[in-house]
């Protein structure tokens, strides 16, 4: 492939999206109330949206005929680049919005970025995507301050999901061989530069919230490197699945 | 009020009916109007939620990113219906937690259909085609109902639900005209869905004992069996335009009605589901009762939360 580090580069931003998007739609017709279900299922459809973008946009750059459902459903569980992050499960609706949260903040200061972009296509989806990801920050946040700042309960869950999710902040500040190519040439965004502003407002939002900052500096990495926890292969099996059982038809 | 200012007053509301004027939420009802009306709106913003599950089953194993989106958005769409139903329905004195919990202990019904499982990708072209397209046929005349908050409810639920209807049925015309293991997906899913179809559109008009009443205040304007006869004179070609067959020996063209013949409905299926011993009753209850209670402790925290809120902005105005 001509142009390898841009592909595994998309990749690398798609494959977060598909993954919180999978997750985020198990838990339609399931929520707490009927307006986070519509909100939750909501974020899962734009992340789909900017998903197909990314991943048309990598089968043209690919150009050996694979297409976007190629690449989101035929990889084997070692080529998916998503952070752990978000591959972890829907424990509770704490952990739903910390995972949420935790991704959301990161996915807004890094969109930011992209958005100036010399790759154009990129800096387009980017410029889409933001106002979409504007919207569920303030879903997230708005959602982690009611929790931390409501009943004890709420209160005592919230604090173990964001404690539980720590671990996986983190890698989120990473790079591959890939993202520093891509950054040298002025495509890429360099996400090491995003680690202060990310954790200054996080700390915020979370004494906001009067919950307690996690102070663990034991951090997990991997899913860049496609090493992946164990929920990853579950996850995969159902979003396959149509794709493994019947091959090569069209739906 | 005496008995005779109440007789006036049902009087004059009989007639503002008759000339087709709407009836709205602060207006004087008769109390089997509202009773009535409760009824089915709840039971119709019910069936949008209940309705989310069997597809809902799907949309983590949709064959691809298109219809994954398309099933995203179509499920998203039936909880804004419910959401703006059960809001319709608030109109009438009855809170949205009052309606959950009459669904909850079984005294509120929802649609029958939704308590098939969903078995394989085509119930989703299935279930757009041919239960939506009946649920058109029901709910297209309600957009002129009496009530003035339910009928506009339902011009935007129609406009909605014509759009899933297509979609449904381009599913199945993919699948029609796929491979030979596709083509029989699509067959299978047919001759699942097209009885527990035709039993969506109710009772027939002898066993129906709400259709009288519920005529006279445009809650209904034709009759089951005239609906269902609508709807299988509309369906039938569709299937053969894909190379579909109807899974009913005793389909046959009549000439002389201008309309299809067709065999005869096992209604004891219908009453089993009914009363609440189909396929996945149990199972749907039982997925609501669990979202609604693990959900307790949200929506408590966000009541606490307001109130905090609520508090603070008090003691900094004083």
């Amino acid at each position: 492939m001509k142009n390898e580090n841009l592909y595994k580069y998309i990749l690398g931003i798609a494959d977060n999206s598909l993954i919180l998007g999978q997750r985020l739609g198990e838990l339609t017709g399931h929520g707490p109330s009927l307006e986070t279900d519509i909100a939750c299922t909501n974020i899962s459809l734009d992340l789909f949206g900017q998903v197909r973008s990314y991943y048309q946009y990598a089968a043209k750059i690919a150009g050996d005929n694979r297409t976007e459902d190629d690449i989101a459903m035929l990889r084997k569980e070692r080529e998916y680049v998503n952070v752990l992050l978000v591959e972890q499960p829907n424990t509770n609706f704490a952990y739903t919005i910390a995972r949420q949260f935790l991704f959301d903040v990161y996915h807004f200061l890094f969109l930011t970025q992209l958005e100036k972009s010399k790759d154009l296509t990129l800096s387009a989806i980017a410029t889409k995507s933001l106002k979409e990801v504007s919207y569920h920050q303030r879903f997230s946040t708005d959602w982690l301050k009611r929790l931390g700042d409501g009943t004890a309960e709420s209160k005592e869950k919230m604090q173990e999901a964001i404690d539980g999710l720590w671990t996986y902040t983190d890698e989120l500040f990473h790079q591959t061989e890939a993202d520093k190519a891509m950054v040298s040439e002025g495509v890429g965004v360099d996400v090491t530069k995003l680690k202060e502003a990310y954790y200054e407002k996080v700390e915020a939002v979370l004494k906001e919230a009067t919950l307690t900052v996690p102070e663990s500096k034991w951090f997990q990495k991997g899913g860049k490197q496609g090493i992946h926890t164990e929920h990853l292969g579950y996850l995969l099996s159902d979003l396959q699945y149509m794709q493994r059982t019947y091959p090569n038809m069209e739906w | 009020m005496s008995e005779e200012q109440v007789k006036n007053l049902e009087e004059q509301f009989e007639a503002r009916i008759a000339r087709d004027e709407k009836i709205e939420p602060k207006d004087w009802m008769p109390e089997k109007y509202r009773k009535t009306h409760i009824r089915q709106m709840s039971q119709h913003a019910h069936s949008e939620i209940v309705g989310m599950l069997p597809e809902g089953n799907w949309i983590t194993r949709a064959p691809s990113l298109r219809r994954k989106v398309a099933l995203l958005a179509k499920v998203q769409d039936e909880a804004g219906h419910g959401l703006y139903l059960y809001s319709a329905t608030e109109t009438l004195g009855i809170s949205r937690e009052e309606m959950y919990e009459q669904l909850h202990t079984g005294k509120a019904k929802y649609s029958s259909i939704f308590n098939y499982p969903t078995i394989t990708w085509a119930d989703m072209g299935a279930i757009g085609w041919l239960v939506d397209g009946a649920a058109i046929i029901n709910q297209v005349p309600l957009c002129n109902t009496s009530y003035g908050p339910y009928a506009r409810a339902m011009i935007r639920v129609c406009k909605e639900e014509s759009f899933h209807q297509r979609q449904g049925y381009e599913i199945m015309i993919k699948l029609a005209n796929g491979t030979p293991e596709q083509k029989e997906m699509a067959q299978d899913a047919l001759n699942r869905w097209w009885w527990p179809s035709l039993m969506m559109l109710g009772p027939t008009d002898a066993e129906s004992i709400h259709t009288a009443q519920s005529m006279k205040w445009k809650l209904k304007r034709k009759s089951n069996d005239d609906l269902r006869q609508q709807f299988i004179d509309q369906t039938v070609p569709q299937a053969e335009l894909i190379g579909l067959t109807i899974p009913d020996p005793d389909l046959k063209w009549n000439e002389e009605r201008q309309s299809y013949d067709f065999g005869e409905i096992d209604w004891d299926e219908f009453w089993q589901v009914v009363k609440g011993h189909g396929p996945m009753n149990k199972e749907r209850m039982k997925a609501r009762v669990n979202a609604w209670e693990n959900g307790a402790w949200v929506r408590d925290a966000a009541m606490a939360h307001a109130e905090k809120k609520q508090d603070r902005k008090e003691k900094k105005a004083v």
